[in-house]
């Protein structure tokens, strides 16, 4: 079995045959580390990891216990650096946190290790996961790996950018307003955010709690099941997890029969589809849709009102929890210190010197939005607002609606450096802000491409309803076959 | 900083719009729990994978040192010492 063969297979797959002794337990962690080195470095490459442990994860796979209820026995996972490994630094692509190493690690990662997975490297992304680009990071902007004038999306486009270079399947991101679907999209991959609540956050670095979830990558709809599958499920360290039992997110990956979404109705929120939606884009999507009919679901226009409200929500909501939790970055307890004069001095230059232009911006929003002559306008009329949007999802769910499918970005995979106005930048989550808002689960799979760059389509679903959204996406996956990603 | 400034106005100005919005039987109130369940209020202590004691820039007595300011004058005296 040569190196890029590994690649093109499925991470079940590989691993399957790895705990079954058919596959030398380094074998995939070995053409990972190849492909690493192939794209990645140098001036040309992508700049999509920040840091790599080849020695720490060799070790690991040597003193593997190979067991066939291994499910990612051997498989190599990259992480953003905004969850806490114990052998590299987690940087959240900032300056601020140059060099910190966490002495705990994320429950997420310590389930992938468990399930037999090895983390060989952590990935460039926005700092402090705030932009949707990758071109916020203090260790350099990651290149779109299809065309390196492009960027990769974000905050995840480390993550993105390495799953769609090949260099590993599986990838965790994290998502706070699309953060891992739009990066999926512009790169061509799948990237699942579940329900708030569904995966446990213990380890992952606070932008905004009430939105915060880590999020899996993967090259197809079964790599992204199987990371899912994997982290997902109640975490005694994180109290906002909820002990809902985890459904075999898997059990759709051979449909079978002719009409295997029978009974399934997929909602098409009109909001989605402005007028100013490309015509190819909304092509891309009507195709789909007619797949999904074929596949036996009813095709149903339907309402989500409170949907151009999102961004301004979003954007004072997130702001706002971010200001405080990044309080902590202060210069004595976590990473980089700047000396000023004084301690008021200290506190200044290494928060002015460690935090980005981007983080400033929204640390000031934040604080601003949350003072007290403009909570009541800003703030708190935007939670109500916030209710609205949710409650949008909330009838449409209970009015027999199993699915929603929408576009996932309004556009494909912009050219670095193009977007320098901030509100602009932000209107790139307006399809995925919602469901972060609600905390539904959703995710994006490619559904063909827009002058040779992949489109992304979006399936959301009704709270802890992963199962479904699943099956939908395995049976569009199928039936769109070479279709996706032409 | 005036450009900062001019772009944070441009951002609160696109929030304009959610004045405009009947908000009507949505809560204002963001403390409401709206029928959430709540947790007992007890910590779970994290297992540390490292000693803090390698972690800390020093400790004392079982507590964190935190670095003196370089502006803060002597180390001589013990008194300033411990401020973490």
């Amino acid at each position: 079995m040569t190196a890029p063969s590994l690649l093109a297979r499925s991470a079940a797959e590989v691993a399957s045959d790895t705990a079954a002794g058919r596959l030398a337990p380094h074998a995939a962690l070995d053409a990972s580390l190849a492909a690493m080195d192939r794209v990645d470095a140098g001036p040309g490459g992508l700049n999509a990891v920040l840091c790599s442990d080849v020695v720490g994860a060799r070790a690991e796979l040597a003193a593997l216990s190979l067991t066939p209820q291994l499910l990612l026995a051997g498989i190599p996972i990259a992480v953003k650096d905004n969850i806490a490994t114990l052998t590299m630094p987690t940087t959240c692509g900032s300056r601020i946190l140059a060099g910190y190493v966490s002495p705990f690690e994320a429950t997420v990662i310590a389930r992938l290790r468990a399930a037999g997975a090895v983390i060989p490297m952590k990935t460039n992304m926005d700092e402090f996961a705030m932009g949707s680009s990758t071109e916020n990071s203090a260790y350099g902007p990651t290149r779109h790996p299809m065309d390196h004038t492009r960027v990769p999306g974000g905050s995840s486009g480390g993550s993105a950018a390495v799953v769609a270079a090949g260099v590993t399947r599986i990838a965790l991101g994290s998502e706070t307003g699309g953060s891992v679907r739009q990066p999926a999209a512009f790169c061509g991959i799948v990237g699942v955010k579940p329900t708030y609540g569904r995966v446990s956050r213990h380890g992952l670095v606070a932008f905004a709690s009430s939105l915060d979830q880590v999020g899996v990558f993967g090259t197809t709809v079964d790599d992204a099941a199987l990371g899912m599958q994997v982290i997902a499920g109640v975490d005694p360290l994180d109290s906002t997890t909820v002990d809902v039992p985890v459904a075999d997110y898997r059990a759709a990956r051979d449909v079978a029969g002719a009409q295997p979404l029978s009974g399934v109705v997929v909602g098409r929120p009109v909001e989605y589809f402005p007028e100013s939606l490309d015509p190819r884009m909304r092509a891309l999507l009507d195709r789909a849709a007619d797949h999904l009919r074929a596949l036996g679901a009813e095709i149903r226009d339907v309402s989500l009102p409170h949907t151009s409200l999102a961004i301004p929500v979003y954007y004072i909501v997130a702001p706002a929890e971010a200001s405080s939790n990044l309080a902590r970055f202060d210069g004595v307890r976590y990473g980089v210190r700047v000396e000023g004069d004084g301690l008021r001095g200290m506190y200044e230059a290494t928060r002015s010197q460690g935090f980005g232009a981007e983080v400033t911006r929204r640390i000031l929003l934040g604080t601003y939005v949350l003072s007290a002559g403009y909570y009541d306008a800003y703030y708190k009329r935007a939670m109500a607002v916030r209710r609205l949007i949710a409650d949008d999802f909330s009838k449409v769910f209970s009015s027999g609606v199993h699915v929603l499918l929408t576009p996932t970005t309004p556009t494909t995979a912009f050219v670095a450096g193009s977007r320098s106005d901030p509100y602009e930048m932000y209107m790139s989550d307006i399809f995925t802000a919602t469901a972060n808002l609600a905390g539904v689960p959703a995710m994006s799979q490619p559904i063909g491409r827009m002058d040779g760059l992949p489109v992304g389509g979006q399936l959301l679903a009704s709270h802890f309803d992963e199962a479904t959204m699943f099956r939908v996406a395995y049976a569009l996956e199928l039936a769109l076959g070479a279709e996706a990603h032409t | 900083m005036q450009s900062l400034v001019g772009e944070l106005n441009g951002i609160l100005g696109h929030m304009e719009v959610l004045q405009q919005v009947d908000v009507g039987g949505a809560s204002l109130d963001p403390d409401a729990t709206h029928g959430m369940r709540m947790r007992e209020d007890v910590p779970n202590p994290i297992a540390l994978h490292r000693a803090r004691e390698e972690f800390a820039p020093s400790m004392c007595d079982g507590f964190f040192l935190v670095p003196r300011l370089s502006t803060h004058g002597s180390t001589d005296s013990a008194d300033d010492e411990g401020e973490g």
